[in-house]
């Protein structure tokens, strides 16, 4: 063989030639340049569009906020100081800052209370969101609602107490009887809170304090994004139980409650939420007794808490569907009844599997907060297209403040949407 | 909420909300409790208020404050201010009245609302009155069974347009766009003068105020129209206001005043009367300034009637005999209130025109303290 | 634990209602209507008490009284005098224009994004990643007010191409943008053939339906003569002067010309013009819910496993086809059912037009007309009667096409 290499060919290298570095347009920068911006006519073009126009929205942009003006007291004021150059009038901001957060009506020397609220919130999802930390926060993540009713409406304390005892109680009832039936626990459960609130109800009505500790604060004044935290947190919370509830309804084999969970369903994902908040506003207060009125934010409460229950039932829906038959029939082969096995075996693998679903839903509810400020309510928007755009100072800052509010509500929703993401990653190793 | 009755001012019990439900108010409050088991428990949780039955100054009272239904933001007429108290011309009614009923011109609790909500506001009882220039018309009074207890701002619908269009009359204004603020009479009173004039135009209805100025100043619309104090009231708070006109025409009347629920002819009564009590006390020279002096006694019996030092008119409302000298010192009578709020020497800048008093040739001409 | 017995007969007692499962469903449902029952009546009659107690009363006479108020955008004769039912046509009208305009260019962003954010173009991968996530975390009520307030304070009032020297032109001449709307040349017949102007048009219409009938056709006959000799004839030509020619033709009779706006007075005329308010409204929806059909596009590309392009490609088809012949005719099935939900939201949403004076259903019958009349109850319920009836018929369409595509597995 080698004979005729030899004869064949006129030249044969003997020894290997030493490594040369790749070429300069294979590697480093100029290769990822090349591979994920210029790797053909096409892409080019695309590049250099999207660099121009990126290029025209920081242009305009950049000097807007970088000229910005932050100490003026009205908007003229503000276009002295820039005297015709373009910039942000951001004076605006320092000027109304706790109008646009808390409302124009919370009490200024009380804005402590919805702050540290906000910090206790925090401290109570947190267990509810991350899984390693310890279980017993949960305990203070059942006491916060009642803290943070007395911290943001104050009146006296008694009142969250009693609210607090009517469930502790029932709680108690449902552990002592749930056991051997849910139903009798159940029910006994709920008569056993109802007994304690309308006793309790009677005691703080004969011992108010004359000037209770904590300066009462009427729902009306509360305003601003506190008020859309407000409504996105409680709404939440309050529709996961009832969105379980639907979700469990809703696959039932009784006719008769599959029936009315499934209307409910129907109708609420049929019409935009803000029917339902007229509703609210201008239909609800004829359904109550004629001798009661309730407080505008609690109907308002009411109806987006059942608007995102349905969206949250058919979340739950997808993961009840989502778990294998096997699981139904395990429940059933070990003899569990229905309350056992729902709250044993497949509710906690459905709802693991559906909460990607519901942070979706929290999510736009907690967008949808927003539309309160059609039906006269001063959340963020209300405030905005009310009385600060109405007053003699500040007619005519828009992008300022619209831009204000769109960066709160884009890193509340972009923090959670990134936790959703995390989470559904965490959740999908877990399955392996 | 400054509990600090002004000098001189009956402070009895019943006027302090704190110490009402348990003078004879209690029996009533359990009772309501028990009907509704579930209206009980949330009223443990503090959201539920009861009121709204017939007895409208018994609730009032037994709350210690009025809820008084006012717009969400009108300069002048009824804005929260930068401290977040509500000021201005309709504010002062409600303010006058609760100075007459409860003692305390601050027991007020201010309901925004919109064209929308407001009616119903007031009749499911969300409020006790309603202050929000809203314009007095048949089927207000009638069919949506209303009382409107007086009138305090005689208006009219006006125009105001950009001066450098040249437009000096409403008939000119054929194929204008014209910005309308939603859920007033000003829609149909808009299409009825366009209709009669045989004119063609285009609406842009707006929500808000604010976002009407916002059309108007950027000139997606060549009109703006509401009322003609409305659009003073806007105008005001324009960067150059001299760039713009108001048309001579007022297309309309508009007769705003506060309403109250059918039905309940006693505290319709005293919102009524509490409203004719600061007209009068302008007609009689009765002012915040004077009033301390003038109610030690004078020798004009009405002065005396109203201000409580003679006759029983306070007694006959269901109040004390001093409640219409609450309800003047409160902000003043009707021409200071309006010289505050919305007169020449604010940024508002409205002549008395038509609300003068009618002894000066204006429409303000209240009946008689007897 | 126990040995098979027979179900225990004997006599009823009233512990089996909960204990025995024979009976228990009975007992809960019965409980539940009782419930519903007890709820249904306690509201009807505190409506009835406090309708009562206000002396009003629940009718819908007042559809037929005159509105009393004009709407500035119709697609159905309307004046002042027209009943205020007629008005809420109108705005139903007007939402199903706006939900369907933004459905279409929804789509086409969602698409369009949804796509770009899986190239390998760094840059635009980034940049529709920014997009999307933008447009997905802030309410839409706000980007309507921003893009509103955009339209409003960047385009010229008409005022601008006023005069001798006028700041702003038109563009090719014959189109006006402006803060009121865009105003753009409309069609006119010169030499209609029938005296109703929409018989016309209809006519017209009624040629391309033909067209589409004539290019179906040839096209069937391309496939077969394919599936006959292998090659497929050149056929585009033909499709495009079957739809060309004939309604061509027919416009020409009609004296087709365009009618160019002009400033006339205040205002543009002449031309058709699109309200600044539905442009607003409609690129608000679109924008905002594109972002969201841009997340379902990638989901449904990237649900197609690798194994279906590697297998078409091994196949010798070229990345193109790759593209339309395999992927996504399976990705449509799982981005479909999304798309329409994203439809319905659009429909929804379009309520939010009260913001930007558009007159949809919700600012005409639950907006002017709830004002004037006071009938809040009867017209939020005729409001969502509405609704539902468009979501629940959109729903029902969604379930013939899911159960159409379903995947037929053996």
């Amino acid at each position: 063989m080698s004979d005729t290499h030899a004869h064949s060919v006129a030249f044969v290298r003997k020894e290997q030639i030493p490594q040369s570095p790749p070429p300069a347009r294979q590697t480093g920068a100029s290769k990822w340049l090349r591979e994920n911006l210029f790797s053909n006519w096409v892409n080019t073009l695309l590049t250099i569009l999207a660099a121009w126009a990126i290029y025209l929205i920081l242009s305009a942009i950049l000097p807007w906020i970088f000229n910005g003006v932050w100490n003026a007291s009205s908007l003229s004021e503000c276009r002295e100081i820039l005297a015709g150059k373009t910039g942000a009038c951001f004076a605006v901001l320092t000027e109304r800052w706790n109008q646009l957060l808390f409302g124009f009506k919370y009490p200024p020397e009380l804005y402590w209370r919805p702050i540290l609220c906000f910090f206790l919130m925090l401290v109570a999802v947190a267990p509810v969101l991350f899984f390693d930390l310890p279980r017993k926060m949960l305990l203070f993540t059942a006491v916060f609602p009642f803290v943070a009713f007395y911290l943001i409406w104050g009146g006296p304390i008694l009142t969250p107490i009693v609210a607090l005892l009517g469930c502790a109680a029932g709680y108690v009832i449902f552990d002592r009887y749930g056991k051997e039936s849910f139903a009798a626990g159940f029910f006994g459960g709920i008569v056993g809170a109802f007994v304690v609130w309308i006793i309790g109800g009677l005691v703080v009505d004969l011992v108010r304090p004359e000037n209770p500790m904590m300066t009462p604060v009427p729902s009306r004044d509360l305003g601003g994004f506190m008020l859309n935290m407000m409504l996105g947190v409680t709404c939440v919370s309050l529709s996961i139980p009832l969105g379980i509830v639907l979700a469990l309804g809703r696959q039932s084999d009784m006719p008769l409650i599959k029936g009315i969970c499934v209307v409910f369903i129907e109708f609420i994902r049929g019409v935009p939420l803000i029917t339902l908040l007229f509703v609210a506003s201008v239909m609800l207060a004829y359904f109550f007794p004629p001798d009661s009125t309730v407080d505008l934010f609690l109907r308002v409460v009411i109806m987006i808490t059942m608007f995102s229950s349905a969206y949250i039932a058919e979340v739950i829906r997808g993961g009840l569907a989502a778990l294998p038959k096997g699981q139904y029939e395990a429940a059933d082969s070990l003899g569990l009844d229905y309350p056992q096995a729902m709250r044993l075996i497949i509710l906690p693998q459905a709802l693991k599997i559906s909460i990607p679903g519901i942070v979706n839903v929290a999510v736009g509810l907690f967008k949808d907060t927003t539309l309160v400020s059609v039906i006269s309510m001063f959340d963020l928007i209300g405030m905005i297209r009310g009385p600060i755009l109405a007053s003699t100072e500040w007619n005519g800052v828009y992008w300022e403040l619209l831009g204000f509010a769109a960066f709160l509500f884009f890193v509340v929703c972009y923090g959670i949407s990134q936790y959703s993401q995390w989470l559904e990653r965490r959740l999908a190793t877990d399955h392996r | 909420m400054g509990n600090n009755p002004a000098p001189g001012m009956n402070t009895g019990c019943f006027m302090r909300p704190e110490c009402t439900p348990r003078n004879g108010r209690l029996h009533q409050e359990e009772v309501k409790m028990k009907k509704t088991v579930f209206f009980g428990a949330l009223t443990a949780v503090g959201l539920v208020a009861g009121a709204a039955s017939a007895a409208t100054l018994d609730d009032v009272k037994a709350r210690g404050k009025l809820n008084c239904g006012v717009t969400t933001g009108l300069v002048g007429f009824a804005a929260p201010d930068a401290n977040g108290e509500w000021q201005g011309f309709d504010v002062a009614v409600c303010r006058a009245v609760a100075a007459a009923v409860l003692g305390d011109a601050t027991a007020v609790e201010f309901v925004p609302t919109t064209g929308k909500t407001r009616f119903t506001a007031l009749a499911s009882g969300e409020i006790d009155m309603l202050a929000r220039n809203t314009t007095w018309t048949f089927s207000r009074d009638v069919d949506l069974k209303f009382e409107f207890t007086g009138v305090n701002y005689y208006d009219g619908q006006g125009f105001m347009v950009p001066k450098e269009l040249g437009v000096s009359s409403a008939k000119d204004l054929d194929g204008a766009t014209v910005c309308i603020q939603t859920g007033t009479t000003t829609e149909l009173n808009l299409a009825d003068f366009f209709r009669s004039n045989n004119i063609g135009y285009e609406p842009v209805p707006i929500e808000t105020n604010a976002e009407a100025q916002q059309q108007y100043l950027a000139g997606a619309c060549d009109v703006y129209t509401t009322d003609a104090s409305g659009l003073a009231a806007t105008r005001a708070t324009f960067e150059a206001p001299g760039d713009h006109v108001i048309l001579p025409e007022i297309i309309s009347k508009e007769p705003l005043g506060p309403l109250v629920r059918h039905g309940d002819p006693e505290w319709g009564d005293i919102v009524r009367w509490s409203l004719n009590a600061l007209i009068a006390a302008e007609e009689l020279g009765i002012s915040s300034t004077n009033i301390e002096e003038l109610s030690a006694g004078t020798n004009n019996p009405e002065i005396n009637r109203i201000l409580g030092t003679e006759g029983t008119l306070g007694e006959m409302l269901g109040l004390d005999a001093e409640w219409a000298k609450r309800a003047i010192a409160a902000g003043g009578n009707y021409g200071e209130i309006f010289a505050k709020n919305i007169g020449e020497s604010t940024p508002i800048g409205l002549a008395r025109g038509l609300n003068a008093q009618w002894t000066e040739g204006g429409l303000l001409y209240t009946p008689p303290f007897r | 634990m126990t040995t098979i017995t027979d179900p225990p007969k004997g006599q009823f007692r009233v512990s089996m209602l909960l204990s025995d499962t024979r009976y228990r469903s009975l007992t809960f449902q019965a409980i539940a209507l009782f419930v519903l029952i007890v709820a249904i009546a306690y509201l009807a009659s505190n409506l009835v008490r406090n309708l009562e107690a206000a002396g009003l009363n629940i009718s819908y006479e007042f559809l037929g009284n005159p509105a009393g108020y004009d709407i500035n955008q119709t697609l159905i004769p309307y004046d002042s005098q027209s009943p205020h039912l007629r008005a809420a046509w109108v705005g139903i009208l007007n939402t199903l224009l706006v939900a369907f305009l933004a459905c279409m260019t929804a789509t086409v962003f969602g698409v369009v994004a949804g796509v770009l954010r899986l190239s390998n173009n760094w840059l635009i991968s980034k940049l529709m990643a920014v997009y999307v996530e933008i447009f997905r975390n802030i309410p839409v009520l706000i980007w309507i007010i921003i893009i509103f307030t955009i339209m409003t304070a960047v385009l010229p009032s008409p005022r601008a191409f006023r005069g001798d020297d006028p700041t702003s032109t038109m563009v090719l001449g014959s189109m006006a943008f402006t803060n009121r709307g865009v105003y753009i040349p409309g069609p006119q017949l010169g030499n209609p053939l029938f005296a109703s102007v929409a018989l016309n048009w209809v006519l017209v219409l009624l040629f391309l339906v033909g067209s589409w009938f004539g290019s179906h056709a040839l096209s069937k006959w391309a496939h077969a003569k394919q599936e006959e000799t292998g090659e497929l004839p050149t056929t585009w030509y033909y499709t495009l002067a079957i739809w060309i020619v004939p309604a061509g033709i027919l416009l020409t009779i009609m004296g087709l010309h365009w009618q160019i706006p002009e400033l006339k007075g205040f205002n543009f005329s002449g031309g058709i013009k699109i309200g600044g308010p539905l442009i607003a409204l409609w690129f608000a929806l679109s924008i905002y819910t594109g972002a969201f059909i841009a997340e379902n596009v990638r989901a449904g590309i990237q649900a197609i496993s690798k194994g279906q392009t590697e297998a078409a490609s091994s196949l010798g088809l070229r990345p193109g086809r790759v593209m339309s012949l395999v992927v996504l005719p399976q990705a449509l099935r799982v981005i479909i059912p999304p798309l329409i939900s994203q439809y319905l939201n659009i429909t929804k949403n379009s309520s939010l037009a009260i913001a930007v004076g558009y007159a949809d259903v919700t600012a005409t019958l639950g907006g002017i007309t709830l004002n004037q009349t006071g009938r809040a109850i009867e017209c939020v319920l005729l409001l969502m009667l509405f609704y539902l009836t468009i979501s629940l018929s959109i729903s029902a369409v969604m379930n013939v096409y899911n159960n159409s595509v379903k995947l037929k597995e053996r």
